[in-house]
């Protein structure tokens, strides 16, 4: 927002609501970033000339496509590089017809019926993600709305209840009644008497009393209140014998120590609040709705193999993997969106600050398992529509698909998502078909249906995913702290790009507002070149 | 005494509960596996293969095989412990012995080193201190 430097964004805001009245003040502080903390600021603007500079780009994925997208609108002579014969990079569906060849030569052929996916890699945005969703919206990918919280999904533990899953309601509302009880009666003991006054003492104990479904004892029990949270051993219907009964708590010792509470947080968090949002379709959409907007840019199936500098240009050599050819393609600047555990192979002509830092990220180990079902058996026989059930089980999650809801017919669950840990390299370790099976023994402690109603499933083990060789950058804070600027400084005529290059990690908006901000510096270094 | 005898039985329930092909499987973030055999089979094949020959994609993971540094007990536990570029530091998911008995396997089958063995006492040396 540098048109108005001589304004303070609460100035220009105040003028706006003056001018327009509030809801366009609303709007432009959404825009403006003051009200969501989004650092992105709408479309970016690259004004000014570069006078027929060329930029190559390495990597189709979000961050390189954003920035050939926006490098081309501002004049620039651009091209991409890309080792996949497909755009998107880790954005990415799975679906019936295509063949994963991973590492160590396995080979799956997927056979999903129409219309049915696994998304691999990335499978929701959160509603601050404001520069996917503005692309989305100006490429005209469709959303639709992924459920994170489902109140009737299961929470489970080999360790808790004998193995039975819970209701997340059950969970979540007894966690919060028992807190709730605790608190309004120490309250009320004179616990808090150095911390709370008298009156505000009172406020917070009708707060508590509502919210965690507490009786006028302010004890959370089996109750008309406690039931309009945790819901009823039998629901209410209609005539005779129509009336609701109330359910039964679970003890605040059983609660404890089963841990399912845990899991309560995936649902509080702020990257996984709702709303959260995923493409009509599949996630890769948006990759492929990124490279329509790229005709004739995209060279596929290029393998980089060098990249080196001098004052004038930037070379890359790479190799046509369909005829193995080696070729090298020259231009004015680079912007390497490559993953930085492909990176940190690959001879690079850099300061050694970045290439220290480009060899200080381990990747993550992250395993998804996408697995068919000839009945929607989550919804008919249990009424899960959407959301996730969580588990200690290797498998750590069982996703229920977020669209076609109560149509009957088939669906894919994501059947395994398992980030780090022992259980990702074991799984990594493993065959497809034996991970595979894994997730039908884990998901069938859950949902007795797996073994009749399977048909046919899908694994990634992202270790073994040949474009990638890992999920995403795993940064701790001591490596931050001494490479995260040094990757992101423009190195002579090269930048790098990517959710790697963010602190938004393993996030599509990372690789996007990473990409927007590597070619806005870029753009005023030939600018001021 | 007492903690290490409830983390046995927890684990035993752990392995009956996750039933029969899920039983080699870990609970936790420690790798439950024994034995450098065992250990490279379902933690570092996952990258370098189960024969050691590595992979080519993009970018590569190098063959064990007839690598002289797999040879270097520091160049092998330095890579366990800390890391390098992309590859995490499995090490750390570990115990001392563990990670001992992996090096060793490591150097044994593809360095073709024999005696010589590091111990756990030098792994836990050589271990960085936690941050």
């Amino acid at each position: 927002m540098n048109e108005h430097p001589s304004l303070s964004r609460r100035h220009l805001l105040s003028l706006i609501g003056a001018a327009a009245g509030g809801s366009a003040m609303y709007q432009a502080m959404t825009s403006l970033g003051l009200a969501a903390e989004s650092t992105y600021m709408g479309p970016i603007r690259l004004d000014g000339d570069p006078r027929g500079a060329s930029v190559v780009i390495l990597g189709a994925g979000l961050a390189g496509m954003t920035a050939a997208i926006e490098l081309g609108r501002a004049g620039y002579k651009v091209q991409i590089l890309e080792y996949n014969t497909r755009p998107g990079g880790r954005n990415w569906s799975i679906r019936g017809g295509d063949v994963c060849t991973e590492l160590g030569g396995a080979t799956q052929t997927c056979v999903f019926d129409e219309g049915l996916y696994l998304n691999p890699g990335p499978w929701r945005i959160p509603y601050h993600h404001h520069a996917i969703l503005d692309y989305c919206r100006r490429f005209g990918v469709a959303l639709e709305p992924f459920i994170q919280l489902n109140h009737n999904a299961w929470l489970h533990s080999t360790h808790a209840f004998d193995g039975k899953p819970q209701r997340i309601r059950e969970i979540k509302a007894d966690f919060e009644g028992a807190v709730a009880e605790l608190l309004a009666k120490a309250t009320r003991k004179g616990a808090l008497d150095e911390a709370v006054s008298k009156e505000d003492q009172e406020i917070l104990i009708a707060a508590l009393r509502e919210h965690g479904g507490l009786d006028g004892d302010l004890r959370y029990r089996m109750s008309d209140e406690s039931a309009e949270y945790r819901g009823y051993a039998k629901d209410a219907g209609g005539g005779l014998n129509a009336k609701p009964v109330n359910s039964e708590p679970i003890g605040l010792h059983d609660l404890l120590t089963s841990r399912l509470w845990r899991s309560l947080a995936n649902f509080s968090l702020y990257d996984f609040q709702t709303t959260m949002f995923q493409p009509v379709g599949g996630m890769g959409r948006i990759g492929e709705a990124f490279a329509r907007q790229l005709p004739g840019v995209i060279r596929y199936g290029a393998k980089v193999t060098a990249i080196w500098q001098d004052g004038r240009g930037v070379t890359v050599a790479y190799q046509d993997i369909a005829s193995g050819a080696p070729r090298e393609v020259q231009a004015d600047w680079c912007v390497c969106a490559l993953p930085l555990s492909i990176l940190s192979q690959i001879p690079l002509q850099v300061s050694a600050p970045m290439k220290s830092a480009i060899d200080a990220v381990p990747y993550a180990s992250v395993v998804k398992t996408g697995l068919q079902f000839k009945r929607r058996f989550w919804e008919e026989d249990e009424h899960i529509f959407g959301g996730i059930s969580y588990t200690n089980l290797p498998i750590r999650q069982i996703s229920y698909p977020s669209t076609g809801y109560n149509s009957g017919g088939k669906g894919v669950l994501l059947g395994g998502y398992t980030w780090d840990g022992p259980n990702a390299y074991e799984l990594t370790a493993m065959s497809p078909a034996e991970r595979i099976q894994v997730s039908l023994d884990c998901g069938a402690q859950i949902h007795p249906q797996y073994k009749a109603d399977f048909e046919t499933g899908v694994s990634v083990a992202w270790h073994r995913v040949p474009f990638t060789l890992g999920c995403a950058g795993e940064w701790s804070d001591a490596a931050r702290r001494d490479h995260y600027d040094n990757l992101c400084q423009i190195d002579g005529r090269i930048v790098l790009a990517g959710e790697h290059a963010s602190y938004i990690p393993a996030w599509q908006e990372g690789a996007i507002l990473s990409a927007l901000d590597a070619i806005t510096r870029l753009h005023a270094r030939v600018l001021a070149n | 005494m007492r903690a290490l005898a409830f983390a046995v039985i927890a684990l035993m329930h752990a392995s009956a509960a996750w039933g029969q092909g899920l039983a080699s499987m870990s609970e936790g973030w420690v790798f439950q596996e024994q034995g450098g055999e065992a250990l490279y089979a379902h933690v570092c094949a996952a990258c370098h293969q189960p024969d050691g020959r590595g992979a080519v994609g993009a970018g590569a993971y190098p063959a064990l095989v007839d690598d002289k540094n797999v040879a270097s007990a520091t160049y092998v536990m330095n890579l366990l412990l800390n890391g390098q570029r992309a590859m995490p530091a499995v090490g750390q998911m570990m115990s001392d012995a563990q990670t001992a008995d992996v090096i060793n396997y490591v150097r044994a089958r593809f360095g073709d080193v024999s005696g010589d063995e590091v111990s756990a006492a030098d792994v836990k040396a050589a271990r960085p201190a936690a941050p």
